[in-house]
C-alpha cells in the first residue's frame, strides 16, 4: 500500500524532532567554543566553479551550492570563528543520500588546518550522540558504529593501494578515482568505526592548500560514517594567484564538458589576498540526522523533498 | 536521453535490447562525478544486467507501448495476433512466447508489448478460463498429490486439478503461477 502524505509525515515525526535537537546541540556546541553563527546569501551572482557541482540558475544568478566563499570573505575582513547552517542547491543530485536542496553546516577557524577541523567533527558528533542520550555506539543500518574519538584515519594513497590496487596520487585518473572510491575504497572501511580519508591528490585539491612537505597532495580530508560521506575539510588555500588559476581550469572544463560559461566569483578572489591561514569544513546535516535516526533514505529526515514538495 | 533523467521503471535500449530499469542508485562523491548504478531487466527474456553510468552519459530510451490484441492462431513457428480495431496482424515466434503458450487460447485478448512498431513480448491476463480435455486418472503416477491429479487443458498443457474436476469442465487458471484456481463450469 502506498502511504499518503499524512501517514508519511506522521511516520517521520520522531526523526524531525530529533533533527531539531541536533540543531540545538550543534548551536550549543559552537557557542560554547566561541563560534559566531552567521547567515550568507542563498541567491548569489557567482558560485565556486567546480566541474561536478552544477548550480541552479536564478534570473542570471545562481542558487548557492555552498556558503564557503562568503564565509571566507568574512574571515578576510577579520572575523575569527564562524559557523553557518545553510541551504545549498545542487542540480541533478537526487538519490537515497541526496536531495537537490539540502542543508550544509560549515564552520571555519583562523590559525587552524584540516586536521583541526576533523578533530572538531569528532568532538561535535560525539557530543551530539551524548546529548541525545545514545551511547557512543550508534546503530546504523544493522551495523553498530563506535563514535568515540579519535576516528580511523588513512591517506587516500594508502586506501586506494589497499582496496583498489593503484595510487591515485601518482596516476591522475579522476573517473577511475570516483568509480573505485564508491565501489572499492568506501566498502572496505571498517564498518564499525568512522573513517577519515586524508591528503587528496593535488589535482583534486579544489579550494585546499597543498601540503608543504608533500606538495603532490592537498590538505583535504573527508569523513565517512556508515558508508556515508559526511564532511569535507580543507586547510584553506589563501594564495590569490593559485586560487585564480584553479578557478580558471575549472571554468574551462565546465565550458568544455557542460557547455556553460560560469561566472568567476570576482569579489571572493579579491578577498583571498586578505584571507588568513584557516581551516574550514562542510558537513551534510541531512546525513548526520540520517545516522542518528537510523534512516535508510534522506527522504526520512526531510519533510518535503523535491519529490514531495 | 541524459542519464540524469533515468528513473526506476524508465525503459532503455542497451546494445539494441529493451530493458526496464528495476533499480537506479545515485551515488556521488561530494566533489566527484555522479555515478548511476542500475539494475536492468531485459523486457524480452527477463534476464538481468547490472550497469554503471556516469554523469554526462547519454542513453537511448526504448519507446515501449502496450497494445490490446487478440490471439488468432498458430502458423508453424509463429503465433499470429490481431488488432481487433484495425485488423492488423502481428507475429511472435515460439521462442519469445515461451512458457506462455501453455495457456494461450485462440480468441484470447492479450497485452502486446511493442518496441517502436515491433512486437516484442506478450502478457496474458492473470486469469484465463480453459476447458479440460482429458482428466482420466488411471494410475498413481497421474496423481500430483493426494488432492491433485493431472489434467490436460484444451491448449495441450498439463496442470494439477482437484480430483472432482472432470473432462469437459471449464477451470480458471492463474497464468502467473500456472496453477488451478477454481472450477467455473461443469459439463452437463
Amino acid at each position: 500500500m502506498v502511504e499518503d502524505e499524512t501517514q508519511r509525515l506522521r511516520r517521520i515525526k520522531p526523526n524531525l524532532e530529533r533533527r531539531a535537537l541536533i540543531y540545538e546541540f550543534t548551536r550549543n556546541f559552537f557557542r560554547g567554543q566561541g563560534f559566531q553563527e552567521i547567515e550568507t546569501p542563498v541567491r548569489v551572482p557567482a558560485v565556486a566553479p567546480e566541474l561536478h557541482i552544477i548550480p541552479f540558475e536564478s534570473e542570471g544568478w545562481y542558487l548557492s551550492t555552498s556558503p564557503e566563499l562568503y564565509i571566507k570573505r568574512l574571515l578576510a575582513a577579520g572575523y575569527d570563528k564562524l559557523y553557518q547552517f545553510s541551504r545549498c542547491f545542487r542540480k541533478g543530485e537526487r538519490g537515497r543520500w541526496h536531495n537537490p536542496e539540502f542543508t550544509m553546516l560549515e564552520w571555519y577557524r583562523t590559525s587552524a588546518g584540516y586536521m583541526q577541523m576533523v578533530q572538531d567533527t569528532e568532538i561535535l558528533v560525539f557530543t551530539i550522540a551524548d546529548r541525545l542520550g545514545v551511547s557512543p555506539v550508534i546503530n546504523y543500518r544493522r551495523r553498530s558504529i563506535d563514535l568515540t574519538p579519535p576516528w580511523q584515519k588513512i591517506t587516500v594513497r594508502d586506501a586506494f593501494l589497499n582496496s583498489a590496487g593503484w595510487d591515485p596520487v601518482a596516476i591522475n585518473d579522476p573517473l577511475r578515482f570516483d568509480t573505485d572510491l564508491v565501489a572499492k575504497v568506501i566498502p572496505a572501511f571498517d564498518p564499525n568505526r568512522p573513517t577519515v580519508l586524508l591528503d587528496y591528490p593535488a589535482a583534486m585539491a579544489s579550494l585546499a592548500r597543498l601540503k608543504p612537505v608533500e606538495p603532490e597532495v592537498a590538505e583535504r580530508a573527508e569523513v565517512f560514517i556508515g558508508g556515508l560521506e559526511l564532511a569535507n575539510a580543507y586547510s584553506e588555500l589563501n594564495d590569490p594567484q593559485e586560487q585564480t588559476r584553479r578557478f580558471q581550469i575549472e571554468l574551462e572544463q565546465i565550458e568544455k564538458e557542460r557547455n556553460h560559461k560560469q561566472i568567476i566569483p570576482q569579489r571572493f578572489l579579491e578577498s583571498v589576498k586578505n584571507l588568513p591561514a584557516c581551516g574550514g569544513i562542510a558537513l551534510g546535516v541531512d546525513r548526520l540526522v540520517m545516522l542518528f535516526c537510523n534512516a535508510d533514505s534522506i527522504d526520512d529526515v526531510i519533510p518535503f523533498t523535491t519529490d514531495t514538495a | 536521453m541524459d542519464i540524469e533523467d533515468v528513473h526506476k521503471n524508465t525503459k532503455l535500449l542497451v546494445n539494441g535490447m529493451p530493458y526496464n530499469v528495476d533499480d537506479a542508485e545515485f551515488v556521488k562523491p561530494g566533489k566527484g562525478r555522479a555515478i548511476y548504478r542500475m539494475k536492468l531487466k531485459n523486457l524480452i527474456d527477463s534476464s538481468t544486467l547490472d550497469i554503471t553510468y556516469h554523469s554526462g552519459d547519454k542513453v537511448e530510451e526504448a519507446r515501449i507501448s502496450n497494445l490490446e490484441m487478440q490471439y488468432s492462431y498458430r502458423d508453424g513457428d509463429h503465433y499470429v495476433f490481431m488488432n481487433t480495431e484495425t485488423f492488423e496482424q502481428l507475429f511472435l515466434d515460439e521462442k519469445t512466447i515461451g512458457d506462455k503458450k501453455a495457456f494461450l487460447k485462440e480468441g484470447m485478448m492479450v497485452n502486446m508489448m511493442m518496441l517502436d512498431d515491433k512486437p516484442i513480448n506478450v502478457t496474458l491476463p492473470y486469469f484465463v478460463e480453459l476447458q479440460i480435455v482429458n482428466s482420466a486418472v488411471t494410475t498413481k503416477t497421474d496423481t500430483f498429490t493426494s488432492q491433485l491429479k493431472a489434467a490436460v487443458l484444451e491448449t495441450g498443457a498439463t496442470i494439477g486439478v482437484p480430483t472432482f474436476v472432470k473432462e469437459g469442465d471449464i477451470i480458471k487458471v492463474d497464468t502467473r503461477t500456472g496453477t488451478y484456481v477454481e472450477r467455473v463450469g461443469t459439463k452437463k
